[in-house]
């Protein structure tokens, strides 16, 4: 593949940098990410790895757009309100960049069809917003051996970290499993600063090109936390757990499953 | 004794106990947590018996899922 006239023009401030290069580009339009949740960390991601030539991204979200999404999913608009998430990001990102393919999955990541998408991506960010999801998206990459770039937000708080599964720390090494249900805040109690989600979906985003390039130092085996209001980031080290249930000596989760769901029963939730 | 709590030194009365600790900090849901002590996990269990000591490193790491749920 050789770049052509317009995408050397369209990203000439990556080709510039020595680390990324034509080489690098084309390895990036040559790529396959696979985004699950279009919401306040996919938006972010989605964007950037739109921009940056990602060849095919793939979105798997089961929703529509909702008014309260709009504070901080900032790839749907106010007139995408009531449209499926997929579709709404699909024709922001083709908008964007026509370089892109976009894989669009409207469904939940389940166990039964999670593993069947995973395959075909290089790198997988989890922009989720509940815990048996993010379990289930740790486990499926783990199976099938993909990177993922695991993140969470809450009111002013964000963190995230990278796993290369098989050899460095899980999301199970370290969160054994799912909270209790009953434990968990309820959406009407939670809540999150908008752009909160846009600082740690940008880092995701940064943690997937890093990966595909093969450049620089990966956030494995380091929890990065983002406190915003103190405006302070650091990092936790980690390492991998030898009684982790997934990945460690012993390990107990042998296939996937789906973790249970605990439902919000608020009607009509502002979440 | 001297410990570090989530990268800040902090005195606090000898053989404390984990369970105690996130007592101590004002934890208010401590299910919510991971115990990393001195870079390793604690199971669950481990919190009532294990008692930190002078120089122990610990980590409290949160459960962060999203600002929302669906």
């Amino acid at each position: 593949m050789e770049l052509t006239e317009e995408q050397i023009e369209r990203y000439s401030r990556h080709i510039i940098l020595e680390q990324v290069g034509g080489v690098g580009q084309k390895k990036l339009l040559s790529s396959k990410v696979l985004i699950v949740g279009a919401g306040g960390l996919g938006s972010p991601a989605a964007l950037y790895l739109a921009a940056a030539g990602i060849g095919t991204i793939g979105i798997i979200d089961g929703d529509k757009v909702d008014r309260t999404n709009l504070q901080r999913q900032i790839i749907h608009y106010t007139s995408d309100v009531g449209i499926e998430k997929v579709k709404s990001a699909e024709n922001k990102i083709r908008e964007i960049n026509p370089d892109v393919t976009v894989e669009t999955y409207h469904t939940l990541a389940m166990a039964n069809n999670i593993l069947g998408i995973i395959r075909n991506y290089d790198f997988v960010i989890d922009g989720t917003d509940n815990f048996p999801a993010k379990f289930l998206i740790n486990d499926a990459c783990y199976f099938e051996k993909k990177p993922l770039s695991h993140a969470g937000i809450l009111t002013f708080f964000g963190q995230l970290f990278t796993i290369l599964p098989g050899d460095t720390a899980c999301y199970r090494c370290i969160f054994n499993a799912p909270p209790p249900a009953g434990v968990v805040p309820s959406c009407s109690q939670a809540g999150v600063l908008g752009v909160l989600a846009g600082v740690i979906g940008s880092l995701q985003a940064t943690e997937a090109v890093k990966y595909l390039l093969g450049i620089g130092q990966l956030l494995t085996n380091t929890l990065l936390t983002y406190d915003a209001l103190e405006m302070k980031f650091r990092s936790v080290q980690l390492s991998r757990n030898p009684q982790c249930p997934l990945c460690g000596q012993q390990p107990e989760i042998i296939e996937l499953k789906d973790e249970e769901q605990p439902v919000c029963d608020l009607k009509n939730c502002i979440c | 004794m001297k410990l570090i709590v989530n990268g800040e030194q902090r005195d606090l009365t000898d053989g404390l106990t984990v369970t105690q600790l996130l007592v101590e900090q004002k934890v208010k849901m401590p299910d919510m947590v991971s115990v990393e002590l001195n870079g390793r996990i604690l199971k669950r269990s481990e919190f009532e018996s294990v008692a930190l000591k002078e120089g122990d490193t610990v980590e409290f790491l949160y459960y962060m899922g999203g600002g929302t749920w669906n």
